[in-house]
């Protein structure tokens, strides 16, 4: 029988001064009554199935109460804000796609927004209605990535199904103007990449007059489901007031009543000339902000009728004919020198903008997107900033909505506020 | 052919011990619910009703590192989430895949800065590269394919 060594450090105690760091940190974050073993602190991501990427939320609970919830983001930190400082404006719309990756034509469409306002630059009325009509379908697309997980969180498996059949039709939509089905990189400087290849608009009417009778199957599903509704109804309540004071927009904020859609309020691409109502909620509640957005998608199909009409009769360029922000056609570079000089200039250093500094807003589907830029006169941006509003519902509309409420019903308030994490944490 | 020719005519399979465990193996690889980015939405496609990955019996995500075999890392790994996708992976029982879906997983993509992790093999050894930004969801069964494919040369004596 061989001889058992003892163990080298005999006498070990637990060392409790190197969880005094730790204590420090969580105070004031969670209450007195954590620190003492009266509530209990537990850990929610960042890999959880309901979070809808990477959130990662402490949670301090009295049994099943939640008492406090305190938001960890960062996890997919990509430092976009920063590469793009080092790209050229036109290359830096690459980066955009990839921040909201289920809203890309909104985020190209608000960084585009911000140089056209810098520059001045003029956008043909073609090009405009196609910005409306495919931002519209990015909305539908993203409330219905939205809805699909939303149900699957509380159980609903279907219509998750039914939800990415019909995306399937826009992703092919979006494939069929660009190339790509989720990173399009679609809208440029001064209009579009390029035209819309012809079959867009019988495609575009395929799926608007497929799309409505979907909806009304999404409602059947859910609208009077009584097991919906006792999910629902009556959670995650945020009054007008506070939802103001929290800073959410979008169907958060709408959903508590408040009449805010920046398509109305400040209007962009023409959407003062569309007819849309903007649909509210009365409770507050997870119910009103899912009742919200499927209004919403009936509201994005009345914008995109209207716009593919307006697209049937209008021609016309499709992107500026401002030759220093915008390239030449290539028809023009065998029989013009300056067509020439624009395009090498274009597509070697890119196109410098006034020095300055712009914000701009849109609706993007979660809700108020802003994009403030910077340029001290060069080729590059001096500083790209973007105010989305995943960022603030993360932060401020889910502690506030969580605090009370019943854990179970967390991933039911995370679900309804719609975040996604590519866009809070850029 | 011995005795596979003669028990053939009563409805007989004869196979290697080898080739029905990786044959079990594949036909039944449960993957980790684990989406980083962009490239999940494209594997939440991947498993929806089109192009329904439930076909190679994958359809059911896990949502415990401790119940999948297989690991799709979709999307781009940052440098603080790094700690804990190794710690997902280290809860996988073996034996276990890593499918790196898109440029960012397989090598950082069109982010090469401070945050993001430059290819996930720097954390966690990858058996299959997607490519892709994101991939289609055909790359990604592609990419499963090729990992079948993998699966079914495996041999019981390299066995750790």
């Amino acid at each position: 029988m061989s001889e058992r060594p003892l163990l080298e450090s005999s006498g070990h105690s637990a060392n409790i001064t190197e969880w005094e760091g730790t204590v420090q940190e969580l105070r004031g974050l969670v209450s007195p009554r954590a620190l003492t073993g009266e509530t209990m602190l537990l850990n929610m991501g960042p890999q959880h199935p309901s979070t809808h990427g990477v959130l990662r939320l402490l949670l301090e609970l009295d049994g099943e109460t939640i008492v406090s919830c305190v938001p960890d983001i960062g996890y997919l930190h990509t430092g976009i804000e920063k590469t793009m400082e080092s790209k050229t404006y036109e290359q830096a719309i690459t980066l955009t796609d990839r921040m909201d990756y289920l809203n890309p034509m909104g985020n190209n469409l608000v960084y585009c927004l911000a140089i056209e306002k810098l520059a001045e630059l003029d956008v043909p009325e073609r090009a405009q209605i196609v910005r409306v009509l495919l931002a519209e379908l990015t909305r539908i697309n993203s409330h219905l990535v939205w809805l699909g997980t939303h149900c699957l969180d509380l159980g609903a498996m279907s219509v998750f199904l039914y939800a990415m059949r019909e995306r399937e039709m826009i992703l092919d939509i979006f494939e069929m103007v660009s190339g790509q089905r989720m990173m399009s990189t679609y809208f440029r400087p001064g209009g579009l990449w390029r035209d819309v290849p012809p079959e867009f608009i019988p495609a575009v009417r395929a799926f608007i007059d497929y799309f409505p009778a979907k909806i009304e199957e999404y409602e059947t599903l859910l609208v009077n489901n009584p097991l919906w509704i006792d999910r629902t109804q009556g959670i995650g309540v945020i009054t007008p007031e506070e939802a103001i004071a929290y800073g959410c927009t979008g169907p958060t904020l709408r959903g508590s009543g408040v009449n805010w859609d920046i398509r109305k309020a400040m209007p962009y691409m023409g959407y003062e000339t569309y007819q849309f109502d903007v649909p509210l909620g009365e409770h507050g509640d997870v119910y009103d902000r899912f009742y919200v957005r499927i209004q919403e998608l009936k509201e994005s199909v009345r914008i995109i009728r209207q716009a593919v009409d307006r697209l049937e009769k209008t021609g016309g360029p499709f992107r500026s004919q401002n030759r220093k922000y915008v390239p030449p056609p290539r028809s023009e570079l065998g029989r013009s020198m300056e067509a020439l000089i624009h395009h090498f200039k274009l597509w070697t250093e890119g196109f410098s903008l006034p020095e300055g500094e712009v914000y701009v807003s849109i609706e993007s589907p979660r809700g108020e997107l802003s994009c403030y830029l910077s340029s001290d006169g060069g080729t590059r941006p001096h500083r790209v900033h973007f105010r989305t509003p995943s960022f603030v519902h993360a932060m401020g509309a889910i502690p506030k909505m969580a605090k009370d409420s019943m854990i179970a019903d967390l991933v039911a308030i995370i679900g309804s506020v719609d975040i996604v994490l590519g866009d809070c944490d850029r | 052919m011995g005795i596979a020719g003669k028990l053939g005519n009563l409805g007989v399979v004869t196979t290697t011990l080898e080739a029905a465990i990786n044959w079990g193996r594949t036909k039944s690889m449960w993957p980790m619910l684990f989406g980083l980015a962009c490239c999940a939405i494209e594997m939440m496609s991947t498993q929806a009703s089109v192009y329904d990955l439930s076909r190679f019996g994958m359809e059911l995500m896990r949502a415990s590192p401790r119940q999948s075999d297989l690991m799709i890392v979709a999307g781009r790994v940052t440098r603080k989430m790094a700690p804990v996708l190794r710690q997902l992976y280290d809860q996988m029982p073996d034996p276990k895949y890593v499918i790196a879906m898109g440029d960012c997983a397989s090598c950082g993509g069109v982010f090469n800065n401070y945050a993001i992790v430059q290819g996930v093999d720097e954390i966690v050894p990858v058996d299959v590269y997607v490519a892709g930004c994101p991939p289609r969801p055909e790359q990604l069964i592609h990419g499963i394919m090729t990992l079948h494919e993998k699966v079914k040369t495996q041999r019981i004596a390299d066995w750790a």
